[in-house]
């Protein structure tokens, strides 16, 4: 009943066609690195651009501006014609061995053994129940993956007036996408004392989308039998409450890594990302296992995704060629006010990190971020840079800030001086 | 009065069953398969717009020994007698079953001297396969438990099973028996014609000779549709939090809470789909249909998921539910005929009606026999439905390589949390008790119930059920089945 072919065999396998994985198909292919299988459980390859539909993708790895489907379309171009293999509907649903995957699509139930595998599963928002909002559970409850995936792809109508829960990047995106379906976005709910994210993005918004943000504010409560009707809000300082009528509440953000397979394969987590615990190669704590994109870093730009696709190819590369794994190295740590830093390990010997970038989450907003990195009660380097640290998007830092770092010392802790002067 | 059977179409209008049974939850569809397994026309008369959409979709889901019952009740006989009747129909019909057993956990010196009671209270309902344990036992059993536990109870014969494929396989078995299925049929008033009873419905009046009155949550307002005043029914709302799958592997076994003076507290359970359930609470409401979770049900299971397995709050909460318990001002079932109303109640069936569904059946054909309902077994029965498997234990359609290669649609995995392919959906939505909405689709197939609720296959699942729908090509509106 359960005959199973032979496993497929190939160079490398990339689990996941998103920005990430279909820029490391490409690079892998371009150079040569054999027989590369891009396999993805969705019906078309390309990740969440796909249903992203407005404009700014492909600005740092394509260096030209695409809506989110010309970019997905492109960067699946970019791999097949590379000589990569993308099979779509074909889903990895857990371990055979250390290297082996099983496999379901419409063409069967099959194993694959490849020599590299790189993990590039992304992140998820989290949904209204993970974010223990109590009430009814009626009609009309989105995450923006589920909206734009809903509007973009299926052409189905959603409701006149929504309430949008977080202030990231993505809650813009998701007032773009109501707009465009005809429902008016009522409203913004934030915990943050200002609206998060790009403050020229944040302005535009507040013009063209004429939105109003609810501030130090949570939805405490879903009201609606069949189709909602509204939501409560709390504002977290005065504790006052109040409901605000919404056919539709889209839950925005709130990122988790679609770590399952990971965690399957006993990789070891970051406590902070929830995402496997990275090198600056990428490497994961399996040998022969890499990941890559909003999987280690929920959740950077597709095209910062992308570019993690590139440098984690020259990675995979040096692994099939032989190259051994350095040294244990040291541990990066991210303190208060963020939340996580990715990559997490600096080894001796090892590249810097993609985009010479470490990537960074902060919990409050800091106007004029002074960085510091700490080792060993000593201070390796402290930089003020010219950019904000806000909550709702990535915080990048230049990786020359670790210059100074001993490969062989205690655990490096990154931090923000007067860091109590933020939000 | 078995004409439908020679094949010709029933009229539900102005047809006169045998029998109806009010309620299409397990105790009432387990009643029109019971029934309908004899030489009767029945009918199953539901208010919604599926089966088990009431207070039987949201339990605990757990297939209960009837250890704990009070000894001497019909409740403790039914419980007990159920429990080996749904275990040989969940092996028939491929009902998900595991059997993980129970351990019933003392965290003060007051729970630790209930335990021994328990034991012998278990030994009186026949049930004498219970061991005291002490807490080294208890943390090999359950390693992750919080610290301070003093001691245990072994239940090893406890089950999960699921409560949705129970209750479909039910309706779909008296289905095939020849039950009429009338759906969206809420019963508002009653009326005694010449030799049957007429229900006045949501969608017109269904007539019948005898009609049995399993309607749960609703079971006194019936009851008193019929002239009786015997009891009332408090919804108890109950709220379940339900954990990601990644939280699986610190829950092997039942954790169930020592019942003491201040109440039963919550229990820890795996589900047959590969996840922990942590609930439930139990507050009085007096509104029947308010399933909505609360803050304070929120903040109770949070604090005591803190104390009984602090590991397990690290992990994602998949989805919260509230179902509504029947409960009742009386102590045990009420299996009660008034024959010269050709009426009976099936009342006050708790929580463990699930586990006590065909027993009650049984009883209940009895107690219909006795008060004059002349019943003739059929001389053959279709075979029992086999259900498509909802079940982490058994294989699933997407781990079948023979079934995908017959039928690629089995390897189209559209729910990506769940596995849930395009077969299986496609199955649902023509299956003789088919989905009908979303939900239904939920119960069906576990689309949408995964950690990401549909972020990522939520319009896909939506898009194909709406396709199946429209291939349907038939307006279901009255909510009639049609063979």
């Amino acid at each position: 009943m359960n005959h199973r072919p032979a496993p497929l065999t190939p160079d490398v396998l990339v689990i996941g066609a998103g920005p990430a994985g279909l820029t490391a198909a490409a690079e892998l292919a371009r150079r040569g690195s054999g027989h590369v299988l891009v396999v993805d459980r969705e019906q078309r390859a390309g990740g969440i651009p796909r249903h992203s539909d407005h404009t700014g993708h492909g600005v740092r790895d394509l260096r030209r501006v695409l809506s989110g489907p010309a970019y997905a379309r492109h960067l699946v171009g970019l791999a097949t014609a590379a000589g990569a293999e993308i099979r779509t509907r074909t889903m990895v649903t857990g371990w055979a061995d250390d290297d082996t995957v099983d496999v379901t699509g419409p063409d069967g139930r099959y194993r694959i053994r490849p020599r590299a595998t790189v993990l590039a599963t992304g992140a998820r928002e989290r949904p209204r129940a993970a974010r223990r909002v109590p009430g009814d559970r009626p009609d009309g409850v989105y995450t923006t993956g589920q909206l734009q995936n809903l509007v973009h792809l299926h052409h189905r109508p959603v409701g006149t007036r929504a309430v949008i829960v977080g202030g990231e990047l993505v809650s813009w995106s998701a007032a773009l996408t109501l707009r465009e379906a005809g429902c008016t976005p009522a409203l913004m709910v934030s915990q943050y004392p200002r609206a998060e994210s790009y403050a020229a993005f944040t302005a535009a918004g507040r013009t063209l989308l004429r939105l109003p943000v609810a501030t130090r504010s949570r939805v405490t409560r879903v009201i609606g039998t069949d189709r909602c009707r509204a939501v409560e809000i709390e504002h977290l300082d005065t504790g006052r409450r109040r409901t605000v009528a919404c056919d539709t509440v889209v839950f925005t953000g709130d990122w988790i890594p679609d770590h399952e397979l990971a965690r399957g394969a006993g990789i070891d987590l970051d406590p902070g990302t929830l995402g496997p615990l990275t090198d600056t190669a990428l490497r994961t704590s399996r040998p022969g296992v890499f990941a890559a994109g909003n999987l280690i870093h929920p959740v950077d730009t597709a095209d910062v995704a992308a570019l993690d696709g590139r440098h984690v190819a020259r990675q995979v590369i040096d692994h099939l060629s032989g190259r051994p794994r350095p040294a244990e190295g040291v541990r990066l740590l991210a303190e208060a006010p963020f939340r996580w830093v990715a990559p997490q390990i600096l080894r001796p010997t090892d590249p810097a990190p993609a985009r010479g970038r470490l990537l960074l989450w902060t919990d409050s907003f800091v106007r004029l971020p002074k960085v510091t990195v700490r080792q060993d009660g000593r201070t390796v380097a402290r930089r003020t840079l010219a950019w904000p640290a806000a909550p709702g998007r990535v915080f990048r830092v230049p990786a020359g800030l670790l210059d100074g770092v001993s490969t062989t010392g205690g655990p490096v802790r990154i931090g923000l001086d007067g860091a109590r002067s933020g939000a | 009065m078995s004409a439908h059977r020679s094949g010709r179409a029933r009229n539900p209008r102005t047809d006169v069953y045998d029998v109806a049974v009010v309620g299409a939850g397990i105790v009432g569809a387990a009643l029109a398969r019971e029934l309908s397994g004899h030489e009767l026309t029945v009918a199953l008369v539901e208010a919604r717009a599926d089966v088990g959409d009431g207070t039987s979709k949201a339990n605990t889901a757990i297939l209960h020994t009837g250890f704990d019952a009070e000894p001497g009740t019909l409740e403790s006989r039914l419980v007990a007698r159920g429990y080996h009747l749904l275990s040989a129909y969940a092996e028939a019909t491929g009902i998900p079953v595991e059997r993980t057993g129970a351990l019933l956990v003392a965290w003060d010196r007051e729970e630790l001297g209930v335990l021994p009671r328990l034991k012998e209270k278990a030994e009186a309902n026949g049930y004498q396969h219970c061991r005291l344990v002490d807490a080294d036992e208890v943390y090999r059993a359950v390693p992750a438990l919080g610290e301070g536990a003093l001691g245990g109870l072994t239940v090893p014969d406890e089950s999960v099973i699921c409560t949705w494929t129970t209750n479909l396989a039910l309706a779909t078995d008296a289905r095939r028996r020849g039950t009429e299925l009338l759906l969206r049929h809420a019963v508002t008033g009653v009326r005694r014609d010449d030799g049957h009873t007429t229900l006045l419905t949501t969608a017109g009046d269904v007539r019948a000779r005898w009609v049995v009155n399993a309607a749960g949550l609703g079971a006194d307002h019936i009851d008193r549709l019929f002239g009786h005043d015997r009891f009332t029914v408090t919804p108890r709302r109950g709220e379940l939090f339900v954990f990601d799958k990644l939280a699986r592997p610190l829950v092997d076994t039942i954790v169930l809470p020592v019942p003491t003076s201040r109440g039963k507290g919550v229990l820890i359970a795996p589900t047959v789909y590969g996840n922990v359930m942590l609930g439930p609470t139990a507050e009085d409401l007096t509104d029947r249909t308010d399933t909505a979770t609360s803050e304070s049900g929120h903040d109770f299971l949070l604090g005591k998921g803190e104390r009984l397995m602090p590991r397990l709050l690290a992990e994602e909460i998949t989805a919260s539910y509230a179902g509504l318990r029947a409960a009742i001002d009386h102590g045990d079932y009420l299996v009660e005929a008034t024959p010269e109303q050709r009426y009976l109640l099936v009342g006050g069936i708790r929580s463990t009606g699930l586990s006590a569904g065909l027993a009650i059946a049984e009883h209940a054909r009895g107690v219909l026999a006795g008060a004059g309902l002349p019943l003739r077994a059929r001389d053959r029965l279709p075979d029992p439905p086999r259900m498509p498997n909802l079940g982490e234990a058994a294989e699933r359609p997407y781990q079948n390589a023979g079934l995908i290669a017959r039928d690629p649609a089995y390897g189209t995995i559209v729910c990506f949390c769940e596995r849930v392919t395009e077969g299986e959906i496609r199955d649902a939505c023509h299956a003789p008790v088919p989905a009908r909405d979303l939900d239904g689709l939920r119960r069906r197939t576990r689309a949408m119930n995964g950690r990401c609720q549909g972020f990522f296959c939520g319009a896909a699942v939506e898009a194909l059920r709406a396709r199946h729908h429209a291939d349907d090509g038939r307006d279901r509106a009255d909510g009639r089945d049609e063979d």
